[in-house]
């Protein structure tokens, strides 16, 4: 059971690449390194030179690719956060011109993109490409935690253990889907788990 | 039906503030408050009157208020006497007297501030100045993060520029004099600024264009990038309409817009800037023997090719007959 047609669902439309801008950050997690790899553009020198990826392989293995490359930058990070951080101090000292693009799982994108909206970037004006699996990070409504990697709906929440029905309802500030207790009339029902995340 | 609010005003007070421009100082007539409105929001005024002739007519023009946006017991507006006027602006300077009345529309904004920016530059060409001093006013009034870049042809022509730069002071206020030779250093204005930095551009066609694409030229994404501008209704040749709902067909004069046409017969069509700005006023057409001349900034390349739609305020047609779905 999803609820859908909801318009806060983000829409992820591609890498397209923005012919003028001065500096390029690609932000990937996992299987978003193909969504930069590819790009024709990678072939001109002249792009490399404007080129800096911040890569979290999350399991995958396309560092080393990425890494061969070639672009004027290349700093791979262990985690998530680590490379949250680093994206943070990048965007704190960088000037209009450079353009922030973001591929990986929805998870990853709504993370880089906070931090991209908290450096002041218009939302709008960030290039994202949706790359793995489907799974979403869900916030409990009820106790604000924040769940993962969360593949079924329903699914139990990690700090209050409620069931939380997952919907398409999308919060940009927290970058993470809405969930909501699926059993509060009757907590001893619960209804079937379906894996729509995967 | 069109859903425009009307606002009886008084003129308070009229200031020259400069060689062709005139400070109008509007109070509500029954005294109470006007509506609150955001930095950049203009109104139409309306302003009847009669013609060389006697004949009653009535103008329509949309102005930049430029008072500050947290005072709602008045508005100000400044209206340049435009040179090629259709009479707008030649009523407002020659005949307007102190204790007149005019009508309002709500104040509408097609140009906000985006809440969100770290950092905002205003540019302003001439008259282009007035919605940003009510922009500035708002965000002054919140510690925001602003500066000028005023360009005018000479000390004379130029509008509150020594007030502004008493104000909000020389960092800020940038002044570039035609007549003495300054020109603002548009590449190093737009390198070096902060990420979340917004521009917006108000004054002539020309300089609106020459900015948008210096600032697209240095990879600012165009959600930074703001401007606005009004279109006067150009001129051009009568030619004939047919409105089918209403089952009634006039010619449209010279120096008259379709909306114009369609006021004078009585029937009421949605406007808001009346500029070609806003969208509002957006017709079907039902068929049309000739060529539309759109004139708008509104619709978009794929819009005007379908010969569907056409915006009444500023759009003209050069053919048969224009019939439209009013």
């Amino acid at each position: 059971m999803l609820v859908s047609g909801i318009k806060s669902r983000p829409e992820y439309h591609g890498l397209t690449i923005d012919p003028y801008a001065k500096r390029r950050l690609f932000v990937l997690g996992g299987e978003g390194a193909l969504a930069l790899l590819e790009k024709p553009e990678l072939k001109d020198a002249h792009f490399r030179a404007k080129a800096e990826i911040l890569y979290v392989p999350q399991g995958s293995d396309h560092a080393a690719t990425l890494r061969a490359v070639g672009t004027a930058g290349y700093w791979e990070a262990p985690t998530i956060p680590t490379l949250l951080v680093r994206l943070q101090v990048i965007l704190s000292t960088a000037h209009m011109g450079l353009r922030l693009y973001a591929a990986g799982t929805e998870g990853f994108i709504g993370q880089v993109m906070q931090v991209g909206a908290d450096a002041g970037i218009n939302f709008n004006s960030i290039r994202t490409e949706h790359r793995g699996s489907l799974a979403r990070r869900v916030s409990c409504v009820h106790c604000k935690g924040i769940t993962e990697n969360v593949t079924t709906s329903p699914a139990v929440c990690s700090h209050c253990g409620l069931t939380l029905l997952v919907r398409d309802h999308y919060s940009r500030r927290i970058g993470a889907f809405q969930g909501v207790c699926i059993n509060a009339e009757v907590p001893a029902e619960i209804p079937p788990v379906e894996e729509l995340f995967k | 039906m069109s859903k425009n609010v009307e606002h009886p005003v008084e003129v308070a007070a009229i200031t020259p503030v400069a060689d062709t421009v005139k400070r109008f100082h509007l109070v509500s007539v029954d005294g109470k408050p006007l509506p609150y409105f955001s930095g950049g929001s203009h109104v139409v005024v309306t302003m009847r009157g009669t013609d060389a002739a006697g004949a009653p007519v009535v103008y329509r023009n949309p102005y930049s208020l430029m008072s500050s946006p947290n005072d709602p017991g008045h508005y100000e507006i400044s209206v340049l006497r435009v040179l090629d006027s259709r009479g707008g602006s030649h009523f407002m300077h020659d005949r307007v007297k102190v204790g007149d009345r005019l009508i309002l529309s709500n104040p509408v904004n097609l140009f906000p501030v985006n809440g969100t920016g770290r950092k905002h530059i205003f540019v302003a060409g001439g008259i282009g100045i007035t919605p940003f001093m009510a922009m500035m006013d708002g965000l002054a009034s919140v510690g925001g993060n602003f500066e000028l870049h005023y360009g005018f042809r000479s000390r004379s022509h130029g509008a509150y520029w020594r007030e502004l730069q008493e104000r909000y002071g020389a960092n800020r206020v940038n002044l570039y004099c035609e007549g003495e030779g300054q020109m603002i250093d548009v590449d190093h204005l737009l390198e070096h600024q902060p990420l979340g930095t917004n521009l917006y551009i108000c004054g002539p066609a020309a300089m609106i264009a020459f900015f948008t694409d210096k600032a697209r030229l240095a990879g600012w994404p165009e959600e930074n990038i703001h401007s606005e501008q009004f279109l006067a209704p150009p001129s051009g040749k009568p030619f004939l309409v047919r409105l089918q709902k209403s089952k009634i067909e006039f010619m449209v004069g010279e120096h008259q817009s379709i909306l114009e046409a369609i006021e004078a017969h009585n029937i009421d069509a949605n406007f808001l800037c009346r500029g070609g700005a806003c969208g509002q006023c957006e017709t079907s057409v039902c068929s049309a023997d000739g060529e539309i001349q759109h004139n708008d900034h509104y619709l978009t390349d794929d819009d005007r090719q379908s010969g569907k739609k056409i915006m009444i305020c500023v759009s003209r047609f050069k053919g048969g007959e224009l019939v439209l779905d009013l």
